[in-house]
């Protein structure tokens, strides 16, 4: 096998280092050897070379489709590139249920919004809903947990009123729309709302979306960023090791001792 | 063992069931007689022609349909219907709808709280009203038949119809992407709603460009779009349908919009409200049957969406509760006056890829459910639950889903996206997606024919299984009562109370012998 050069690091088609893509997308305009001539140069002008228009047919009307195969010659420095690590392995959503059962003794109370102007609750709804996403279910389905989800256009003051009425151990955050930074901050806005109340510290915070990563939410203050790909059992997983440590810092409400039955 | 073009099913069992359905369709047709709500009530005054709508105290359009409603319902008068009170008024005043409409748009005149009118002469007046009405409603459905029968209507073709969505959440956006669907190959063109649409109480106004996740359902834009696709079916001379989705608060007005709006098929499904929006149930199956009337007089298919519940369950082994809930649909659209043509009776192919003999299970599914309800359009929906952003692995599951639904004869198949859990659908998504479509069921054609189940083989052992299954779950369900089997999780694995859940306090009970609605037996109520 050929030396993988990680300091510069390519995509691979069938020979280590040719930088080999597949893109496809569609033009608004109708098929033509100009059309074919516009997507060549502008696959070239995103810095590709070699691009070969493997395919161009007609959408419709007034449109074409094109698959085209290209390469690149730039690599990345992979020893430079840093992710915080989200920890945890990976759990099964029974396996998940048994530890909270074994361990917390109690439901993890959750809650979740999206706030401001925000309706997109796709990406909630995949993570508390019944439905799951991807064949995971969601969080709701679980024993471990019982789950809130307000929806969408909350405003941050009443995700923090229901969070409290619900004795809320974790609040989650969903950000979809990202135009001028408004899931920043709006993630800001519970920070600091949470600060003028006095619950600094007092739920786990997660927030979640397409341009949320791990390192920004730890950035902002919250607890994790789960993005894009994120299933419901990873945020089940990382809601219940939190927990965990915390009841072993005494930041939570340790399990009710008086839960225990004879056999 | 033999081979048959059919699985072996029993027809006594399936007979059964039917009864059994119907037995269980009679707990709600007594909370029907007894009750009404204000979305029914909103869609009555819908039918009579209260379509506009005023700007409300935050400056946003706010129907009069649900204005009027208030006014009656803030009086206490709403026992009575709203009907009754719009004859009164225009007894009282003179006027005829148009004008009455003018006057509560200026809020000159509280429909609610108009002196009451000799009674007799009320009802005459509202008995004529509704009549008109409903005439309109059939002279709607004639010229849209008119427009069928003057392209080729792909039904007749014995092949599956092609479903697709659009969900830009811009109309007019919306109509390039159909437009260009249909040129590709497409038959039925579904217009997704905006994100929780359905837990909204009005029907937005007037045509709109921002959505989330889909395009509001509005009368304008059902206008909008029925427009664009009967220009592009003249053009490719096929009968374009169109789809909306009426379940939710406003599941009756929808249907009534729809049907003013030529609209052939809708989403129409309280379960689907009941258990994934948890909405009231009692508020939305009172609110299905009208929407059912008005739905069956206007010869628009109901699609009904038991696929949902395999989506929260494990698919391999809900093939009972989705087979008892399509009985159970089937029943309520009969009380309806429904034909049973006209149920799109719905389920999906949502097994996990990843079972051995996963497309033999899919097979005995799709073929029991054709045999069991053979004269409806079936509505077939593909794998979503399994799609996470793997385009390539997607579009084979596509294929796969293409081939069973034509080889089982389903009425419309509800193409695959290969991007589905990733974004809704560019138009390149799309288009390939038709592509695959065209070639797997232009290529199957009459393959069902020339192939013959095995009697005891996986296939028809699968079917039977499923069958006695769904009967001894609706037993069970005729045992506890349908408020009960909800409450308990019988389907989808969700629990909703019969007080609970949004929309409870649009309930009421209605008047006897004082309520007026006409449209029940104008359009063959059978409750």
């Amino acid at each position: 096998m050929a030396e993988i050069n990680f300091t510069s690091l390519k995509p691979y088609g069938d020979t280590t280092d040719d930088g080999a893509v597949q893109l496809s997308f569609t033009l608004p305009v109708e098929p033509s050897a100009k059309a074919r001539e516009a997507a060549t140069q502008i696959v070239r002008g995103w810095g590709f070379f070699d691009v070969k228009v493997a395919h161009m047919s007609k959408i419709g009307v007034n449109y074409s489709l094109f698959v085209v195969f290209a390469r690149t010659d730039r690599g990345i420095d992979y020893t430079k590139i840093e992710v915080p690590d989200l920890g945890g392995e990976k759990r099964s959503y029974k396996e998940i249920d048994k530890l909270i059962l074994a361990n917390v003794k109690r439901p993890i109370r959750v809650v979740g919004a999206c706030t401001g102007y925000d309706a997109h609750t796709v990406g909630l709804d995949a993570i508390l809903n019944m439905k799951g996403f991807d064949g995971d279910i969601g969080l709701e389905r679980y024993k471990g947990f019982r789950t809130v989800n307000m929806g969408s256009q909350v405003p941050t003051e009443e995700l923090i009123d229901r969070a409290v009425k619900e004795k809320s151990d974790a609040i989650l955050l969903s950000k979809v729309v990202s135009q001028k930074d408004i899931h920043i901050s709006d993630m800001r806005d519970l920070i600091s709302r949470l600060q003028k109340r006095g619950l600094e510290g007092k739920f786990i915070l997660i927030a979640g979306g397409p341009r949320v990563t791990h390192k920004m939410a730890l950035e902002l203050g919250y607890d994790a960023g789960f993005t894009i790909g994120a299933k419901p059992s990873d945020v089940a997983n990382f809601l219940y090791e939190k927990m965990v440590e915390r009841m072993d810092k005494g930041e939570a409400e340790l399990p009710p001792g008086k839960k225990k039955r004879g056999k | 063992m033999s081979y048959a073009s059919t699985i072996p099913l029993s027809p006594k069992k399936i007979a059964r069931c039917r009864e059994i359905a119907k037995s269980i369709g009679s707990e709600v047709a007594r909370l029907i007689q007894a009750n009404s709500t204000v979305g029914t009530e909103r869609a009555v005054l819908r039918l009579l022609g209260f379509n506009e709508a005023t700007p409300n105290d935050q400056g946003q359009l706010f129907p009069i349909a649900n204005l009027i409603c208030d006014q009656v319902k803030s009086q206490g008068r709403l026992h009575e219907g709203a009907l009754y009170w719009i004859a009164n008024a225009m007894i009282a005043l003179g006027e005829d709808i148009p004008h009455l409409q003018e006057k509560v748009i200026k809020r000159e005149i509280d429909i609610g709280s108009i002196n009451s009118q000799d009674s007799k002469k009320v009802k005459t007046l509202a008995n004529q009203l509704s009549k008109e009405a409903y005439q309109n409603l059939i002279r709607y459905r004639k010229e849209r038949s008119q427009i069928a029968k003057s392209l080729k209507d792909p039904v007749k073709e014995k092949r599956p119809l092609k479903y697709v969505i659009v969900a830009t959440g811009n109309i007019f956006e919306d109509v390039t992407q159909a437009k260009s669907a249909v040129l590709d190959g497409a038959d039925v063109i579904a217009v997704i709603r905006s994100t929780a649409q359905s837990l909204l109480d009005y029907v937005p106004q007037g045509t709109t460009t921002e959505g989330f996740g889909g395009t509001y359902a509005t009368q304008a834009n059902f206008r909008v779009m029925r427009q664009a696709l009967d220009e592009v079916g003249k053009e490719v001379n096929r009968y374009i349908r169109l789809t909306n989705y009426c379940s939710g608060l406003c599941m009756s007005e929808i249907a009534a919009l729809g049907a003013m709006e030529g609209l052939d098929c809708l989403l129409n499904d309280a379960m689907y409200g009941i258990l994934f929006r948890d909405i009231n149930m009692r508020r939305t199956l009172i609110d299905q049957h009208f929407s059912r009337l008005i739905c069956s007089k206007s010869g628009i298919w109901i699609m009904t969406g038991e696929d949902n519940y395999m989506k929260t369950t494990d698919a391999a082994k809900s093939g009972d509760q989705v087979l008892a809930s399509q009985f159970i649909n089937e029943a309520a659209a009969l009380n309806a006056g429904m034909s049973k043509g006209q149920m799109s009776i719905g389920h999906a192919m949502e097994m996990d890829p990843n079972y051995e003999k996963v497309i033999l299970m899919e097979i005995a599914r799709a073929q029991m459910t054709r045999q069991i309800f053979p004269e409806a359009p079936l509505k077939y929906m593909c794998n979503t639950k399994y799609k996470s952003g793997d385009i390539f692995t997607s579009h084979a599951i596509d294929t796969i889903f293409n081939l069973i639904g034509s080889m089982t004869n389903q009425g419309v198949i509800l193409l695959g996206m290969l991007t589905e859990a990733v974004h809704t659908p560019f138009l390149q998504d799309r288009s390939v997606s038709i592509r695959n479509a065209n070639y797997v069921v232009g290529g199957a054609v009459g393959l069902g024919d020339e192939f013959g189940y095995r009697s005891d083989g996986f296939i028809s052992t699968f079917a039977q299984n499923v069958l006695d299954d769904a009967l001894k779950l609706l037993e069970k369900i005729d045992r506890m009562g349908i408020y009960k089997a909800i409450e308990r999780k019988t389907f989808a694995d969700v629990s909703r109370t019969k007080d609970g859940g949004k929309g409870a306090d649009g309930v009421f009970e209605v008047e006897r012998g004082r309520y007026l609605n006409p449209f029940f037996d104008l359009m063959g109520s059978k409750i």
